[in-house]
């Protein structure tokens, strides 16, 4: 399988600081990469070497088989780029947002603006087409965004925490859309705090933190390396709470919490356990109101990869 | 070639067409300066409150000036407006290409509109040059409403139609080179105080530091040297000649020099530095 981009031993330099020490990145094509890490991990400096708008100080970067630093202007052709804040212009409207990168993208102006009608419809902005972006949503504006990343028909999709700021309904809403990007054939690297966004998007996951890859794996393979998934269980009636936590005892075999009153929860060792757990309620007659599988915290993941919380910077002077 | 997007629907893995490559069109930067521009325009237009300074100021300075020290420095005020007039349709230009036009370059920078462009096949200089030629009709309107007060004041072109012309574009022409001194303080510096600090000052000793206001027999040596040397003294004599009448060929000619140095200079750093940030 070819890569649709890789990059191989990246690091970059601000004055003392070193953002990036040595970053390797890579994902094949048609393919998800999630690039996780907590604030000032150097997951923006990565992706702003990936899309030719910062050269690194070491290191080699290829995207769709082209050298980033050599043939610039070619990789801009086919890759498409929605920042961390959605950087569409607000004084023009949705349409013209998009009119404008088409021509910037050498597209005649009839087939700009055709481009525009098909891309503002997709993302739901149809309505909104013709009124100043400065009236969005945030949501709205995020959609806008990832619509002008996609005016070029990129063949490489960077989305810089294309979520951050949005409400979980906008969040799931988004996510769909970037699968079916995906699903589409375009290869996608998006950079997350989230396990869960991460989770739910990504075929392969770097982790990275101070500016080194601690990690990379399939989220389940991470899931497992990082453990901790936790079941978590809500009885119709908090009465039951007592014997919903039996059922959870006896299924992991280890004592389950119940950290708020009618709630249980307990850690489960993946998939077919939280399976189990399910179907002993249904046999003891515990009626739920919830049952969840959750994920651990970037926070959690972090700690078991790293021994320390995130973006904890003060052992980065030390190593 | 021409049916790309058509075919998106059907795409499917590893069967992508060729983008569209670099021979596809001809004269990107010219393009792409004038899609930009026609941006940068449609934004001031959306914003009429960024006019202010290149309008309002010079009207200000004109009225404040005639009426105030019309009478002791020319004996009459209508004297004076003749005298005055053309200092101030070079303030207006220069005025134009300053604060406004770095301050878009800054919000640019700031909003990562910038960066959205530079992640696009865009020659860097367009980028600059777009945000500079959407100047053009902040220029017009400003010029328009000079000449609109000024008419009604009682200001009188002495010459003809196409001189006033040509003073007007010897003005503009001075106002957009050295509005490349602007965009170069706001690529390097990218801070909206600064912009709007040496965008603000930079014309008074530039404009005033001339015989704009009084004749410069009257003022101290120290700043007849000054104004002997200072170009913009040969675009105002330049302009009084066009508009008033006197010697043109000389100053307009220094002007055009000028006018090019700074167009050369600052222009060149000006992307020069724009395109080190990549």
């Amino acid at each position: 399988m070819t890569a649709a981009f890789e990059a191989e031993g990246l690091v970059k330099r601000f004055g003392s600081t070193t953002a990036l020490d040595g970053v390797d990145l890579h994902a094949a094509r048609g393919s998800v990469l999630g690039v996780l890490g907590p604030n000032g991990a150097g997951k923006t400096t990565a992706i702003r070497i990936l899309t030719t708008l910062l050269r690194p100080d070491a290191g080699r970067v290829v995207v769709d088989g082209l050298d980033v630093t050599r043939r610039a202007v070619d990789v801009r052709r086919r890759i498409g780029l929605a920042g961390q804040s959605a950087t569409v212009d607000e004084d023009l409207t949705g349409t013209e947002n998009l009119v404008l990168f088409g021509r910037l993208l050498d597209l005649p102006t009839p087939e700009a603006r055709r481009r525009a009608g098909d891309l503002l419809e997709r993302f739901g902005l149809t309505e909104a087409a013709g009124r100043r972006a400065s009236t969005y949503s945030g949501g709205m504006r995020r959609r806008l965004d990832l619509a002008a990343s996609l005016v070029g028909t990129p063949r490489v999709l960077f989305l810089d925490e294309p979520t951050t700021g949005l409400d979980p309904g906008k969040r799931s809403e988004l996510w769909q859309t970037i699968r079916s990007l995906a699903d589409d054939g375009t290869t996608v690297l998006l950079t997350t705090q989230y396990l869960e966004e991460a989770d739910a998007l990504a075929d392969a996951i770097t982790v990275i933190d101070h500016g080194r890859v601690i990690a990379h794996d399939t989220p389940a393979g991470l899931k497992q390396q990082a453990g901790g998934q936790t079941v978590v269980v809500r009885p119709s009636d908090p009465g039951q709470a007592v014997a919903a936590a039996e059922v959870v005892g006896r299924v992991t075999g280890r004592p389950a919490e119940r950290p708020h009153g009618g709630t249980v929860t307990a850690p489960v060792a993946g998939q077919r356990e939280f399976a189990d757990v399910v179907r002993g309620l249904e046999h003891a007659e515990v009626a739920v109101a919830e049952v969840a599988l959750r994920l651990p915290s970037l926070d959690e993941v972090f700690f078991t990869l790293t021994g320390r919380p995130a973006g904890d910077a003060v052992t980065r002077e030390a190593s | 070639m021409t049916d790309t997007l058509r075919s998106t629907p059907t795409e499917t893995r590893g069967h992508r067409r060729e983008p569209p490559g670099p021979s596809s069109r001809r004269w990107p930067l010219a393009r792409h300066s004038l899609a930009l521009a026609h941006r940068a325009l449609r934004k001031t237009l959306r914003n009429p409150g960024e006019l202010s300074d290149a309008v309002i100021l010079p009207v200000v300075f004109l009225v404040l000036f005639v009426y105030l020290f019309g009478g002791a420095v020319a004996g009459s005020t209508q004297e004076y407006l003749q005298y005055l007039f053309p200092g101030i349709l070079v303030l207006t230009t220069v005025l134009t290409g300053q604060i406004a036009t770095g301050l878009s370059i800054v919000q640019d920078m700031h909003k990562g509109v910038f960066d959205r462009l530079r992640s696009l096949p865009v020659p860097r200089a367009a980028i600059l040059l777009g945000s500079v030629l959407a100047d053009a009709v902040r220029y017009l309107i400003a010029l328009v409403v000079l000449f609109g007060v000024g008419y009604a004041m009682g200001f009188r072109v002495e010459t003809d139609l196409a001189s006033a012309l040509a003073a007007c574009a010897l003005a503009v022409g001075l106002g957009f080179s050295l509005s490349w001194l602007t965009v170069l303080i706001a690529v390097v510096l990218r801070n909206e105080v600064m912009v709007t600090t040496v965008g603000f000052l930079l014309p008074f000793p530039l404009v005033f530091g001339t015989g704009m206001t009084a004749p410069v027999e009257t003022m101290p040596s120290w700043l007849q040297s000054w104004a002997e040397v200072n170009p913009v003294g040969r675009a105002i004599e330049a302009s009084q000649g066009l508009l008033t009448g006197g010697p043109v060929a000389g100053p307009a000619t220094a002007t055009l020099l000028w006018s090019g140095v700074f167009l050369a200079v600052f222009g060149t750093a000006a992307v020069t530095a724009f395109r080190r940030l990549v």
